[in-house]
This record gives structure tokens, sequence and C-alpha cells, in this order.
């Protein structure tokens, strides 16, 4: 079955990263590049997202589409990458999600 | 208005339906390897034994009236080319019970990626047999609410991909506490439900026989031994928890002629053949501290300073403010009725909208001679409560007391 995993993050998450320093932040980003490496099997794309205040949201339906700034919700928790992944059942993806060393939140949504 | 599981007749209805369900769901699941296709024939089987075993009899081979009806609605149902349909054409009776299928069931059931209400719903359902109609009036909501709930959480289970299967051993613990919690919910809804008439279904039988059908498939498994212990020390002592007019009456004051000694002791042997494995946990320690109750000849014999030390031991793998009160209150027997109030002073913040919190300090309140704390502590509790058992008792200590 394929999935996607968003990742998502939160505030304090977001800062925490603000506040490391190189050396740590670079860690941080080398704990990640092992994981998607680990996985890599069972990985088929994905990307990390612009900031939130990069998004801009269009909504149609009765007249003229009216265009945003801004995400689709407006809330602490924001989608910050997202990873497409191949594998057996939702408790494959479930025990893959459990090490991953990023962001706080991760929702798991299986594709059509 | 007629209601399930009043008289004997039902009661064997429904014990024989459930007995029954869970097997014919899992050979089917075998079969078709598709939950809702399992789950929606054996449904239409329960509900035509529910329409024709009132009127006929149960039939002497209730398991096979059960095959027969699911197989020729399928065989009816799906189409030629239907993949299903030639793998449940070769199905033959009797089908080969297979021990870990049940298990798989519950395990799919109760998935963590379902919500509660949806894994206790789907258990019943697919676990117990139990129709919509009769899950709905258990739990006093609307049929509708709980059939959307099934065809919710069914289409979950296929669109994500739960799988069906047993946990792997890393995954195990986890998974089980979840089976456990859906099955502890149960048996509390039934033995103490907190809304409504007390006489509908009794999800506290369910909830023993779930116990009782997870132990026989997971002997080795402290915790399933420790729940069924549990409930087990609880309804051993059923008889004595509500006076003629359906008040509770008080442990205190019940009448332990009508314990079941019996049932008690085979409960007891139960949990200490579990502690010896050497793996305590919540449920057997729950156990044990009833089992204190249980044992005790009298009131007065009651051996507080084990339940303290068990409360102990309790909070330390499963904190929390409930059984905080609980340990408080056996506190005020070992100790006294002071230092039982400090340590609710403690939970005040945590357990201001719990109505046993100001019930039990009502109690130490009469005790330390501050009667008109002590009602309007029993004040707050009666608005705080919405089981008219309970009503009954603060009613009456309002008016007494």
């Amino acid at each position: 079955m394929k999935y996607v995993l968003l990742f998502v993050e939160e505030e304090e998450f977001a800062r925490d990263l603000e506040a490391m320093g190189p050396a740590e932040r670079a860690r941080a980003y080398q704990r990640v590049a092992e994981w998607m490496d680990t996985h890599a099997d069972k990985i088929r794309g994905g990307n990390k997202l612009q900031p939130a205040e990069t998004a801009t949201t269009v909504r149609l339906g009765g007249g003229e589409p009216v265009i945003t700034d801004g995400p689709f919700v407006e809330g602490k928790e924001v989608v910050s990458g997202y990873t497409e992944v191949e594998v057996a059942d939702l408790d494959e993806a479930l025990r893959m999600v459990k090490t991953w060393p990023g962001c706080p939140i991760i929702e798991i949504r299986p594709l059509m | 208005m007629t209601l399930e599981g009043v008289t004997p007749e039902h009661d064997r209805l429904a014990s024989v339906v459930r007995q029954h369900a869970s097997q014919l769901a899992a050979a089917l699941m075998r079969v078709t390897g598709d939950f809702a296709t399992a789950e929606d024939l054996v449904q239409d089987a329960v509900l035509a034994a529910l329409r024709h075993w009132p009127k006929e009899g149960i039939p002497d081979r209730p398991d096979a009236w059960l095959f027969t009806v699911a197989r020729r609605r399928a065989l009816d149902g799906f189409r030629r080319a239907d993949n299903y349909r030639a793998k449940l054409a070769q199905l033959q009776w009797p089908v080969q019970p297979d021990e870990d299928e049940r298990l798989r069931l519950i395990f799919t059931c109760c998935h963590p990626a379902l919500s509660r209400p949806a894994q206790i719903a789907l258990t019943l359902r697919v676990v117990c047999g139990l129709t919509t109609e009769q899950i709905a009036r258990a739990f006093l909501v609307r049929e509708t609410t709980i059939a959307q709930r099934i065809t919710r959480a069914k289409r979950k289970i296929a669109d994500a991909g739960i799988p069906y299967r047993v946990p792997a051993d890393d995954e195990l613990a986890p998974r089980l506490t979840e089976v456990l919690t859906v099955i502890y919910l149960l048996f509390n809804e039934g033995y103490l439900a907190t809304v409504g008439p007390p006489q509908s279904r009794d999800l506290a039988e369910d909830a023993d026989w779930l116990a009782g059908l997870l132990y026989q498939l997971m002997p080795a498994e402290p915790e399933v031994a420790g729940l069924l212990a549990l409930i087990r020390l609880h309804r051993a002592r059923a008889a004595a928890r509500f006076s003629g007019n359906g008040e509770i009456v008080l442990l205190q004051d019940q009448d332990r002629s009508l314990w079941d000694r019996q049932g008690i002791a085979d409960a007891v042997r139960l949990l200490t053949r579990a502690a010896r494995r050497q793996r305590p946990g919540p449920y057997q320690l729950q156990a044990a501290i009833v089992a204190c109750h249980a044992e005790a000849e009298r009131w007065e014999d009651t051996d507080w300073e084990q339940i303290v030390l068990l409360y102990d031991m309790l909070l330390h793998l499963a904190p929390s403010p409930v059984a905080r009160l609980h340990r408080a209150i056996a506190v005020r027997y070992a100790t006294g009725a002071l230092a039982a109030m400090a340590e609710l002073d403690d939970l005040a913040g945590l357990l201001g909208e719990y109505h046993l919190y100001h019930a039990s300090r009502a109690e130490l309140l009469r005790e330390l001679g501050r009667p008109e704390q002590a009602r309007a502590a029993d004040q707050r509790a009666l608005e705080l409560t919405a089981n008219p058992a309970e009503q009954a008792v603060l009613h009456q200590r309002l008016t007494w007391a």
C-alpha cells in the first residue's frame, strides 16, 4: 500500500531548531538523512516544504476565486514536508514513523 | 417496551450467538480476506438467528445453522464472477477452528488507528455478535449513530490498510493494552452504567466473556489473567451490590453471605497463578486490591495496610488521580480521616468535577465532625452524577445524615 507521510511542525519545534547552533543543527539534519537512508527501499519520493508564510490559498466556487496569503488552516501546526512510502500495511507505516527523528507530529494518509 | 437480556431465554440466545459469531467471522475472514464482507455476512446470520430462534427454538448445532445462512447469503449476494463467491462455494462445514484467527479478529477491532468508540462498537459486533440495535440500546445512543460508526470503521480498516494479524512481539505490549482497555471500559459501562436503566444488555457479562476468550487465547499474558480476575472478583459480589429497590449498597453495608465465595476463590487462584510470572501490571494490582476486599469475611477484617501498599505499587506503574483518590480512602481506614483528608485536598484541582471525589470528601467531613461542609460536598456530588442508583445513595445521605 502507498501512503503519504505528512510531517507536521509546531511552534516549539521550529523555535528549538532556530535556537540550535550550526553543529547541532547539522546533526539534526544528519539524523533525518540517516532515517531516509534506512527506509530508502520504501520511499517513493517527497520533499521538504518552504515555510507556511510562503503559502498561498485559493478558494474556488461562487464567482471569482478568492486568493489569500498563508496556509488553508491557520493554526500552530503546519505541514512542513511529505514523503510517499510503499509498505505492506498501516502497521509497517506506523513502525517506520516511530523512529522519525524530525518534527513531532506525523499524519499517515493512504493514497487512492 | 421489551428489553434484551431480561428473560432467561434471551440470555441463552445472546450467549449462544456470542459463542459462535466470532468463530464464523474468523472462518469467513479466512476465506474472503475482507473484513467488511465477513462482518456483513455474520451480522446477516445473527439477525436471521434472532428472528428465527425465538419462534423455532435454538437449533442443535447453532454454529452450523449460522454458517449455512451466511454461506447461502454470500452465494446469493455475490456475482458469479466475484472472487469471494468461488472461495465461499468451496467452504464446507465444519470449518476448522483456528484459535489464532479469533485473536487476529480482536486485535483488528481494537487497532489503535480506530477511535475508542469505534473499537468498542466493532468488538461488540464482530467478536460478541451483538446487533447494531443491541449496541445502541446498551449505550443509549441512536442506532444510526452506531451504524455510521461501524461503517466508518470498516471503511478505514480497508482504505487505510489496517492489517488483519496478531501484532509482532515488539508491538504486542502496547497493542494488548489497547485490547484490555476496550474490555475494561466495556465492563465498567456494564457494571456501573453512567446513564439509563440498569436492565439493558449486561455488558459486564460480555466483558467477562471477552476477557475469558482472550485468556484462553493468550494464557501466558499475566495482565490478561489480571483483567479476567478483576472482572470475576467484581461479578462474584454483584448479588450484594443493590438493594431490593435498586439502590446501591455500600461495600461496608453489603450482606457478604450473598457473595459467591467459590467464584472469589477461583478468581484469586487465577490471579495467584498470573503473579507467579513476575510481570506485575495495573490489572493484576487492581485485582489484588479487589481480592483484599473480597476475601475479608467482614468489613472489619479488611487488610487496609495491604491495600494502601498495593495502591502505592499501582500508582507507581499507572499514576492516575482516581487511583490516588482510592488510595486516600484506604488511608482513612489504615491511618485515619485526617491523613486521608490531607491527600484529598491535594486532589481538589484534578478531581473537582468527579462526583466520587465529593462523595468521599463528604464522608470524611462527617467523620471529622463538619456536617455542614459534608452536606455541601454531597450536594456537589449529586449534581455531578447521572447514574440513578448513585443519585439515590446521595439523596438518602442528604435526607438522613
